[in-house]
């Protein structure tokens, strides 16, 4: 059951299902939301507004995704967002160089995700607990580095991380979809993604089974610091400035949304990197459909929480029952034991 | 615990002294200032322009940090009570549950004054005064220079503040206020920017698209100075000139609007001033002198600045802020 993403159709549907019905609706309220032009050298358009602005959550989606396999949670992931830009921001208008801010704010990022990892794999502290204590203090270490104002910086280096492009597809996009890359080679390469999964479904036995659980426990919380601090450089490169007291705020709860949204399960396991990205898709291109749809600030929520009810109820595994379904091969059923009698249609072979 | 007993201690030391040493020497004001914290920049140069009026009249200022919470700016007020100061200022953090400790003030004739944020009481004779600018005043002076100087004539887009939070009403209030009387100025856009750089950018990015790449807009009216910088980055990676293609006004005089008007990418800020202390200080100095009662409500200038006093603006805002 816990075998690497089986991403046959009928386990993805319900997610790009999803996906195209928000882009779809967002073209009814907005006829031109598929146009798209250069501008600059650079993709324009309310689809790349979707890929751009999606771009964080994603980033934080991908380290969160490993997580949650883990059976675990990362709430620290806004907190450490908001370091990195801090940390980026400050050593640039102190007139440091585009790789040593590079190094300094991604080695930020590990250093909380180590932190973290220690917390987690060492002292055993619950995943909640032990990241809720970055949570509320990251916050206030990033305040402290920008002294609570918004630092601003001028340096078109670091500026072009956030609205540059390669190609004239933005920056964060392409930065998202490298780590992304980078990410799925890690584990599905490997045998590390088997080895998060295994952790995820029972720590125990996975240990007993010759995992080295603490090791790929902190691995995966890391790497999720990591993409946290990728995210972080992007929005502050983005805005050309580091806000401690709003970057990343509450986007710990947006990227395990995107993670669920994705199908991957909070009880751990068997994880889809790309389905979490597609998540986040779909909740930006929610955001931006509002944005443009003209709906008065006050529905904002209300719209954004009733579309995610749906996509939800979708992956339901009660309702979904009801649903008629794709055919699909039958499990194989193991040998009935040669007494039993023959018996009516399995109830279960359908769920 | 122990802290706070040392604290006390020291307050009661700090009192023994002071009714030793005051009775002789010429009466120093001593105030008291329950501050919420640092969260912002405004709340910094707040804290700074504080002391610095304090110093300019001769006023012993002793402030008091609350980190956002109510629970700290009670016992900081207990604490001011006790030393015995001639004033407490307080720059509430939330609206209510006041009234216990306003209460003990009062019994202990020291008057209070309320800075930047009004409370909700049953009985407004707990406090003296209270100084904060008029949010419904800024939204209007801001719409009143873009009405002056688009001729009346624009389709403006909004960037509003948090939902709900009283500086984003007013501000609305007031620019929609100047909307209603102009016929030809209309609000084609709005929505919520959080008071954020980076949700301002994003707004306002859709707003171009959604109005035609942009060339249906003839402004960007945002509650805050942040959301307007966001603003101006989007209108600048679409290809447009801000301040010109798409006229910018927003609302705190904050230090980077400054360099962007002086940069000639925004066209006016109305000021959120950060020198509240300082009429709340010349309202006492007359209360102790001749006992007369300042009004119930000091509302601070809300001045409009322009690019051509941009630069000047910005040198000497950059280190108060």
């Amino acid at each position: 059951m816990t075998r690497s993403v089986s991403s046959g159709p009928s386990r993805t549907l319900p997610q790009y299902g999803a996906l195209a019905a928000v882009l779809l609706a967002n073209w009814l309220l907005f006829p031109d939301f598929f146009s798209i032009r250069l501008q600059d050298g650079r993709l324009f358009g309310s689809l790349i507004d979707v890929l751009n602005r999606g771009a964080p959550v994603a980033l934080l989606a991908i380290g969160m995704t490993m997580v949650i396999a883990t059976r675990g949670v990362d709430l620290s992931v806004g907190a450490v967002m908001a370091i990195s830009g801090a940390v980026a921001a400050t050593l640039t208008q102190a007139g440091w160089g585009l790789t040593p801010v590079l190094a300094a704010s991604l080695g930020a990022g590990l250093l909380c995700g180590l932190w973290n990892g220690l917390l987690v794999a060492v002292l055993r502290i619950q995943p909640i607990i032990a990241t809720l204590i970055l949570m509320v203090a990251g916050r206030g270490i990033a305040q402290l580095v920008t002294e609570g104002q918004i630092v601003t910086f001028t340096s078109p280096d670091l500026a072009f991380i956030g609205s540059g492009s390669f190609l004239t597809v933005p920056m964060p996009v392409v930065i998202t979809a490298v780590l992304l890359g980078v990410t799925a080679l890690l584990v599905r390469m490997t045998a590390l993604g088997l080895m998060i999964e295994a952790v995820g479904v029972n720590r125990l036995s996975s240990a007993g089974a010759g995992v080295n659980t603490p090791v790929v426990l902190i691995a995966v919380y890391v790497w999720c610091g990591l993409c946290a601090a990728v995210a972080g450089l992007v929005v502050a490169a983005d805005i050309r400035g580091a806000d401690a007291n709003n970057a990343g705020l509450w986007l710990e709860l947006d990227a395990i949304l995107a993670v669920v949204v994705g199908g991957t399960s909070l009880l751990g396991g068997r994880f889809g990197l790309l389905l979490s990205v597609v998540g986040a898709l779909i909740l930006q291109a929610m955001n931006t459909g509002i944005l443009l749809s003209g709906f008065k600030p006050e529905f904002n929520l209300i719209v954004k929480a009733g579309v995610l009810m749906i996509v939800l109820l979708l992956q339901s595994p009660t309702l979904t029952l009801f649903l008629p379904r794709p055919a699909r091969p039958r499990p194989v059923q193991p040998p009935a034991p040669s007494r039993a009698k023959p018996e009516s249609p399995s109830p279960s072979a359908g769920a | 615990m122990s802290r706070t007993w040392l604290i006390s201690a020291a307050a009661a030391a700090a009192l023994l002294i002071g009714l030793g040493g005051a009775q002789a020497a010429d009466k120093k004001l001593v105030v008291g200032f329950s501050q919420i914290g640092s969260e912002s920049g405004w709340r910094a140069a707040e804290t700074k322009t504080a002391k610095a009026e304090a110093e300019k009249r001769g006023i012993d200022l002793k402030i008091s940090d609350a980190q956002q919470k109510q629970e700290n700016q009670i016992k900081a007020v207990r604490s001011f009570v006790a030393q015995g100061v001639d004033a407490i200022f307080i720059a509430p953090v939330v609206a209510t549950g006041w009234d216990s400790v306003l209460k003990e003030a009062k019994e202990a004739k020291i008057p209070v004054v309320l800075l930047d944020r009004q409370i909700e009481t049953r009985d407004p004779g707990l406090y003296m005064t209270a100084v904060t600018s008029d949010t419904v005043l800024e939204g209007r002076v801001a719409g009143e220079w873009l009405a002056k100087q688009t001729g009346g004539t624009c389709n403006v887009v909004e960037l509003q503040g948090t939902v709900g939070s009283s500086p984003a009403i007013n501000r609305k209030k007031g620019f929609d206020e100047v909307v209603a009387k102009t016929p030809g100025m209309k609000i084609v856009r709005t929505q919520s920017g959080d008071f954020t750089r980076a949700k301002g950018k994003e707004v306002m990015e859709s707003f171009i698209k959604a109005e035609n790449g942009g060339k249906s807009i003839c402004a960007v009216y945002a509650h805050n100075d942040d959301m307007a910088v966001g603003a101006i980055q989007a209108i600048k990676e679409a290809g447009l000139k801000p301040g010109k293609d798409i006229l910018v006004v927003s609302i705190d005089g904050v230090p980077d609007i400054f360099k962007a008007m002086a940069d000639g990418e925004a066209n006016a800020t109305v000021e959120l001033t950060p020198n509240m202390a300082g009429p709340a200080f010349d309202a006492l100095v007359a209360f102790k002198t001749d006992g007369k009662a300042p009004p119930k409500w000091i509302q601070t200038e809300s001045a409009l600045f322009t690019p051509d006093t941009a630069k000047a603006e910005y040198e000497r805002r950059k280190d108060a802020y």
